[in-house]
């Protein structure tokens, strides 16, 4: 994360030589696009860690291979998803002419994202009496996430739209043996699956936004100039 | 909506009143507050540590029962976790065995070999041993598989039955096996980890001892195996451990052993933290720094952004313990793991009120007083921060109806933090706001400047101060050097990483850090097991050996006195053949003979009670974790140790060696398990040590590299210079000494106000209003115009003889008269002469009325400066009486002027009290422009006045001269064109080559018949609205500049007016024209124009510095413009982007100069500083005094020959810059 923010800064501090750069339009899309890539994928092994943890006993015979426990092709596939959504969040946004006016700020997107790991935290770690409560207190949680950072209808659908394919798509895949659930309990899988696909689409979409602010700030100050 | 209105205002006038108190009474306040939180905090003390550590009960043996899953309150001393059966009983046989007698004849083998053989025999007892109908195979722990992952220990470790381990696992509990072994050792250290490891090793689960004392090696010196047989039983029979005890007790029977047997330890262990589970945590502190580094961040426009920082995160922290705190008063203890529910808390909490409040407060008008703008930026959020609070407490409240108890008590936690919060953020950092802000307002009226970055826009005043005196100052630099002046430069990219490095120490920061973190997870994570370590090394090491051990805490130190049980001291000997039992303790049977070999002796003590403790404390946790069984959150009840003492006769010893023993047995080669730890402890040490220097060295090797310029060895010299002395250094390096010194030009008394130059010559004018002409070449002064002024203003003669002596050099030799030879007093008795002016430099600018120093007109000390010469006036005119045909003489020496207008002598009298406002200098006419409205053109070499015009009565405050025409814009707006016609223009635009000092021609190109005259061909009249502040020709064009915020272009011809340019929203106060068309203005709002002068049209428009743009300059790629925010900004001229820009010190960066394509040059404090224009690298530095307290560079010339001019005080400053030069060709 901090990595990401610091490129991310960095990137945009040193305007001179770099000015090129960032106006241009396939460069700045691809920038954005490999840091979404790396926060997907940071992300996806972090928590996965943390779900691995939950039906893990004590001492793990050697953590890093514990890390990679899951298909290797999982967190490349967050990755290029978390791209594809913080891509199409502000496209959205553009097309449907109503620009995210929520506080953008990157400390909101901090905090944003330290609410999803806290969520999927305490879907690992909280024990709570049965399925349904787990699904509500989730579902709950990543509403109330949406109404703290996001408040657009659209970023709404999208979240709602995506989690459901995503859902779906798991679960095909389930059926079809080309991915196993480490917990054998079943229900319990389905049932935060998609509110964390909710929430991550939420938090994602967030920072996708705020990297495109940079380009809107660009874009517009060359165009004040001329 | 009324009702919302009326809570509204209720809520914003409270928050007023909250405002007005919190600002009053700061100080009473913060203590109150930090009271409050001390109060609160307190409860906190009773809390233990959070630690991952092990916590044990100890309970006796003889009334144990299972404790019952309800909690009994009777019992207040037993711990919470103290329910239920536990996990196992641990019950363990510590077996002792040695050879004895120890002789000659024996191999070091021989010390373990048959000792560890013996565990088979004891092991079939233990399995054998049935009470009643009870066997070990019902009681004990059944395990199934062991973990997948732990294949390679499947031969060692029990599977599918009791959980039994011993030595014997090594070779599957066969004894045929052992017997064939031919390397015990080998096999024993097969399944050891390589390299350093603290936590339990296969060989400690096994021997159950820790590995120095299991004497398994063939250098012991006490030559005494010890081993434990471990078991584990599911459940507590006190009968039959009873009956087994008894039962081994009496086949190996332990001479004096004392034993205690009647306590048994329950050990509970917490959750551990694995580095599976420090990732997510290290994970969301990280994002939680990010989170409060990026709201930090925003704190901007207050006088310390670290101290309000700062203050912001105290408040949320002491918020948090305030919240822990509290719950813990009224009962509620905590279970969460405090340190991974913090993040979330705290992004809860949020720092956004505080920042909120921040930014509400400074944007408030800066006029008002400190109070009220508190109280008015807290009521003008109080709506906004109350909705946030309630909707918080809302959701908050909604978590906790989810009846999931671990959300539940996060809430609580969140809603008592929330109230303390918000409690804080009203009464401390209100009031830390309110002094910082108080503080803020303080420095403003110390420095009249505004704090870089610490003011609101400035308010369009009628002309800005056009020099800033800078302000008397400790040590001025530390504050602006600050490190957006180095994001802002561009330097080459090498630099900048290794800028970067230096300026962080990012490097021993990162090695520091891991160091920390490192032994943090150690100690953390494994405290027991480096305990063990450390324990083990020091009692190697001591003296004491083992029993300089201290007791261990858990047990109790009182030592029961006798146990019927241990006090029959069976003499240890072979089984078969018990010996006597009258030996006292600490004695063996020690048979004379071998009495040069030490023998084994066999001791218990009460540190073998419990050497279980000597483990690592997760010993037991991985035992059980093998087999899938966690011990997290559960307890084992550990039975005391059964003793078992084997004695073994050498014969026994040799006959069970192994054919191989005697072979390899003796050789030195083979190392013992003790040297090896060792020797790997080693190892890694001498590796860490070796590549710590390897980094060092590659490092150092990087830092040449990358760093060719040795700062270093320049920044020697300047060591010993004060830190003030550097005040244009950005990078905290000492800049290079330069080898270029500026040559100083010295004579005018008062600090110099204008400056003028055509290359060839250099005009001076200071406050007094004389005026000296220079060699630009060598610093010669050639001419001193004296201020005729003071002359005429004074009635009595003395002025002339000073007057008298300001020609020198031989242009006084054509215009002398005698009678001014004669009273031509010598030089130093003139200095003498010159009235003490000191003391009229007000340097406390701050205290004056602005419209008074700073006035748009430039500074008129004309008055007070005459009125000290009139006080010091008595002492000349003792020393020369006054003399009124002198006086007639000067005045007709300028009526001989051959061109002098007729009306010139009547209007005399008030043209000389005028001060000089502009000077221009063009071949060898100097033109003055005087506040009085006259025009003077003064000969450059004889110092001669050669015409005047008085056609306009209001004072000039710019001049051009261009070719033959000379333009002068009026203080009232007015614009007039003047043209100066020559007999012999060969004599104006001719005059090159410097005049030697002592070799004046005595008639210079042009003789004084020549005739001069300057002629008013057009006067605009109102030219702008507003007083005329910048005068620019080029190329053909005048442009002006005026407070009526337009621009004007005129032709030089014909006086026509082409454009009026209109964009600015202030007054304009920099313009650049140069020769191809460009043209830039700059105002007082800050903004920066360039125009198309062919077509008036605006190019571009970049709004550039927080204040007026106080000078600027063009090159044929890049607008560099300088304003009062101290900050120089460089633009592309074509696109209007900002390239960068460079942060100065304040009131350095008032004028600028570009000497070549990419060669800048800035004046600043008492120094000059050179910069690259295409890396925005700082180049060189001169300074041109040795003290420059106070002296700052305001007006800079640069000339055609690669040297600047600037002023410097009272003195000029020649600068060349070869050196410079050649390094950018």
């Amino acid at each position: 994360m901090v990595e990401v923010s610091a490129l991310s800064s960095g990137a945009l501090m040193r305007r001179g030589p770099y000015i090129s750069m960032i106006t241009n339009r396939t460069m700045n899309l691809l920038i954005r696009a490999a840091m979404l890539f790396m926060v997907g994928v940071f992300l996806a092994l972090v928590l996965n860690l943390l779900q691995v943890q939950r039906n893990v006993t004590l001492f793990p015979p050697d953590v890093l291979s514990s890390v990679f426990s899951s298909a290797w092709w999982v967190p490349p596939c967050c990755g290029t998803a978390a791209a594809l959504i913080g891509l199409l969040y502000p496209c959205m946004d553009r097309r449907l002419g109503e620009p995210h006016k929520l506080k953008r700020e990157w400390s909101n997107v901090m905090r944003c994202v330290a609410v999803f790991v806290g969520i999927n935290h305490a879907s690992a770690k909280v024990d709570f009496a049965n399925n349904v409560q787990l699904s509500l207190t989730l579902a709950a949680l990543s509403v109330g996430l949406w109404w703290t950072f996001d408040r657009s209808r659209s970023g709404f659908g999208l979240g709602v739209v995506i989690a459901i394919l995503a859902t779906l798509a798991t679960q095909l895949l389930v059926y079809n043996g080309v991915f196993q659930y480490t917990s054998p309990d079943f229900l319990y899988i389905r049932s935060w699956l998609p509110c964390i696909f909710f929430a991550g689409v939420i938090t994602v979409g967030n920072i996708g936004r705020q990297l495109a602010l940079y380009e809107y700030k660009v874009n517009q100050e060359k165009t004040h100039q001329d | 909506m009324t009702v919302r209105e009326r809570i509204r205002q209720n809520i914003s006038a409270a928050f007023y009143r909250h405002g007005l108190l919190c600002a009053s009474y700061p100080v009473p306040i913060i203590l109150f507050t930090s009271a409050s939180i001390l109060t609160c905090c307190y409860p906190l003390l009773k809390l233990p540590l959070p630690g991952t550590g092990p916590v044990e009960f100890t309970t006796g043996v003889r009334d144990y029962s299972t404790p019952s899953h309800e909690s009994q309150g009777d019992l207040s001393e037993r711990p919470d976790w103290y329910r239920g059966p536990p996990v196992a009983y641990i019950q363990q046989v510590l077996v002792k065995a040695a050879v004895s007698p120890w002789d000659n004849s024996l191999v070091p083998v021989d010390v373990f070999r048959s000792p560890l053989g013996r565990v088979f025999s004891v092991l079939e007892e233990i399995r054998n041993h049935v009470y009643t109908d009870r066997s070990l195979e019902a009681l004990c722990l059944q395990v199934t598989d062991l973990l997948p992952g732990l294949r390679r220990m499947q031969a060692v470790l029990p599977e599918h039955g009791c959980l039994l381990v011993s030595p014997g696992n090594y070779w599957q509990n066969r004894r045929d096996l052992f017997d064939a072994d031919p390397d015990l050792l080998k096999t024993v250290h097969q399944h050891e980890p390589k390299g350093l490891h603290t936590s339990a090793t296969l060989k400690d689960l096994l021997f159950g001892v820790p590995g120095k004392q299991t004497g398994v090696n063939l250098y012991s010196k006490k030559r005494v195996v010890t081993y434990t047989i471990t078991i584990a039983l599911s459940s507590y029979d006190a009968r039959f451990v009873a009956s087994l005890r008894a039962r081994l007790k009496q086949l190996h029977p332990s001479a004096n052993c004392t034993l205690r047997e009647d306590h048994m330890v329950h050990v509970h262990f917490k959750e551990e933290i694995g580095i599976a589970e420090l990732i997510p945590l290290v994970t969301t502190y990280i994002i939680l720094f990010a989170y409060i580094y990026f709201s930090t961040r925003k704190i901007d426009m207050v006088k310390s952004k670290w101290g309000l920082a700062l203050a912001a995160v105290v408040t949320v922290l002491s918020s948090l313990l305030m919240s822990v705190g509290l719950c813990t008063l009224f009962g509620l203890t905590p279970t969460l793991n405090g340190g991974e529910i913090f993040p979330y808390l705290v992004v809860v909490i949020g720092l956004e009120n505080v920042l909120v409040l921040t930014k509400s407060v400074v944007s408030t008008p800066v006029d008002l007083e400190v109070k009220l703008r508190i109280a008015q930026g807290l009521s003008n959020e109080s709506w906004s921060i109350m909705k946030n609070m309630a909707t918080e407490l809302c959701i908050i409240l909604i978590g906790y109806f989810t009846f999931v108890p671990a959300i539940q008590e996060f809430c609580l936690f969140a809603v008592v933090g929330l109230v303390s919060d918000f409690f804080l953020q009203m009464f401390f950092f209100t009031t830390v706001l309110s002094i910082d802000i108080r503080r803020m307002e303080l420095a403003d009226l110390n420095r009249r400047l505004p704090a870089e970055a610490g003011m609101p826009p400035p308010k369009p005043g009628p002309l800005r101060p056009r020099e800033t005196p800078p302000p008397p100052r400790p040590s001025p630099h530390t504050i602006t050097l600050q490190a957006p002046a180095f994001r802002n430069l561009r330097l080459p990219k090498r630099l900048r990483v290794v800028y970067f490095l230096a300026r962080t120490r990012l490097a021993q920061r990162i090695i520091m850090v891991g160091t920390v973190i490192w032994i943090g997870i150690l100690v953390y994570t494994d405290p027991a097991g480096l305990r063990t370590f450390l324990a083990a090394q020091v009692s190697e090491q001591s003296p004491l050996g083992e029993a300089g051990l201290p007791p261990h805490l858990g047990v109790a130190p009182v030592f029961p006195g006798g146990d019927p049980t241990s006090t029959l001291s069976g003499l240890p000997a072979p089984e078969p053949t018990p010996l006597p039992e009258n030996q006292s303790q600490g004695h063996r049977a020690a048979h004379p003979e071998v009495a040069p070999v030490s023998s084994p002796q066999i001791t218990w003590g009460p540190e073998d009670e419990e050497l279980w403790r000597r483990l690592s404390f997760r010993h037991w946790p991985s035992l059980f974790s093998y087999y899938n069984i966690t011990l997290a959150k559960r307890y084992i009840s550990i039975l005391p140790v059964i003793p078992v003492t084997l004695h073994l006769s050498p014969q026994e010893a040799i006959d069970t060696r192994h054919p191989q023993d005697t072979h390899h047995a003796p050789p030195p080669s083979i190392k013992t398990s003790d040297l090896q730890t060792d020797l790997t402890l080693y190892k890694v040490a001498a590796l860490g040590l070796f590549a710590g220097v390897v980094l060092v060295l590659l490092l150092f090797c990087l830092y040449r590299v990358l760093c060719p310029r040795n700062y270093g060895q320049n920044g020697v010299p300047h060591g010993r210079r004060r830190r003030g002395d550097l005040p244009c250094d950005e990078y905290g390096y000492s800049p290079p000494i330069s080898e270029i010194s500026p040559l100083l030009l010295r004579g005018h008394s008062m600090d110099i106000e204008c400056l003028a130059s055509d290359g060839m010559l250099l005009a001076s004018c200071c406050l007094v209003g004389h005026i000296r002409v220079w060699d630009a070449q060598t610093g010669d002064c050639l001419t001193v115009i004296p201020n005729n002024g003071l002359r005429r203003s004074s009635s009595s003669g003395c002025w002339e003889h000073r007057d008298g002596w300001d020609h020198i050099s031989a242009c006084e030799a054509e215009n002398i008269f005698p009678i001014r030879r004669r009273t031509t007093p010598a030089r130093p008795a003139l200095f003498g002469d010159q009235p003490d002016l000191t003391p009229l430099i007000d340097t406390n600018f701050g205290l004056s009325p602005p419209s008074q120093a700073l006035s748009s007109s430039g500074f008129d000390f004309g008055g007070l400066v005459e009125k000290a010469y009139q006080e010091h006036e008595p002492s000349p005119t003792l020393a020369f009486p006054p003399s009124p045909p002198a006086s007639q003489q000067r005045r007709r020496s300028l009526g001989d002027q051959p061109v002098l207008p007729p009306e010139l002598p009547p209007q005399n009298n008030g043209d000389w009290d005028s001060s000089v406002w502009a000077m221009e200098l063009r071949g060898n006419l100097i033109a003055t422009g005087r506040s009085s409205g006259k025009l003077e053109l003064w000969d450059a070499v004889e110092g001669s006045l050669r015409c005047s015009n008085e056609d306009g009565v209001s004072g000039i405050t710019a001049l051009a001269f261009l070719n033959n025409r000379i333009v002068a814009a009026r203080l009232n707006g007015s614009l007039d064109f003047f043209t100066v016609e020559i007999t012999k223009p060969l004599g104006l635009l001719q005059y090159r080559g410097p005049p030697g000092r002592g070799s004046l021609p005595p008639s210079p190109c042009y003789s004084s018949e020549d005739v001069i005259s300057c002629q008013l061909t057009r006067s605009v009249q109102c030219a702008h609205q507003k007083p005329i502040t910048v005068l620019k020709a080029a190329a053909g064009r005048v442009v002006t500049g005026s407070q009526d915020h337009t621009v004007r272009v005129y032709r030089l011809e014909d006086s026509c007016c082409l454009f009026t340019l209109q964009g600015h929203s202030g007054g304009i106060t920099a313009i650049y024209i140069d020769q191809t068309m460009v043209l830039a203005s700059g105002g007082q709002d800050g903004t920066i124009c360039v125009w198309d002068v062919l077509t008036g049209s605006r190019v571009s428009h970049v709004y550039g510095h927080r204040g007026d743009v106080t000078s600027l300059v063009c090159t044929t790629s890049c607008i560099i413009s300088s304003g009062l925010d101290d900050l120089i900004c460089i633009w592309d001229r074509s696109t209007g982007i900002k390239l960068y820009s460079i942060q100065q010190e304040v009131g350095c960066g008032a004028s600028l100069g570009v000497i070549s394509e990419s060669l800048l040059v800035t004046g600043g404090q008492g120094c000059v500083s050179f910069w690259d224009l295409n890396y925005g690298d700082l180049l060189q530095t001169v300074y041109l005094g040795q003290s420059s307290e106070g002296q700052s560079v305001r007006q800079l010339l640069v000339l055609d020959n690669a040297a600047i001019v600037c002023d410097f005080g009272s003195e000029l400053s020649l600068v060349y810059v070869p050196s410079v030069l050649e390094k950018l060709d």
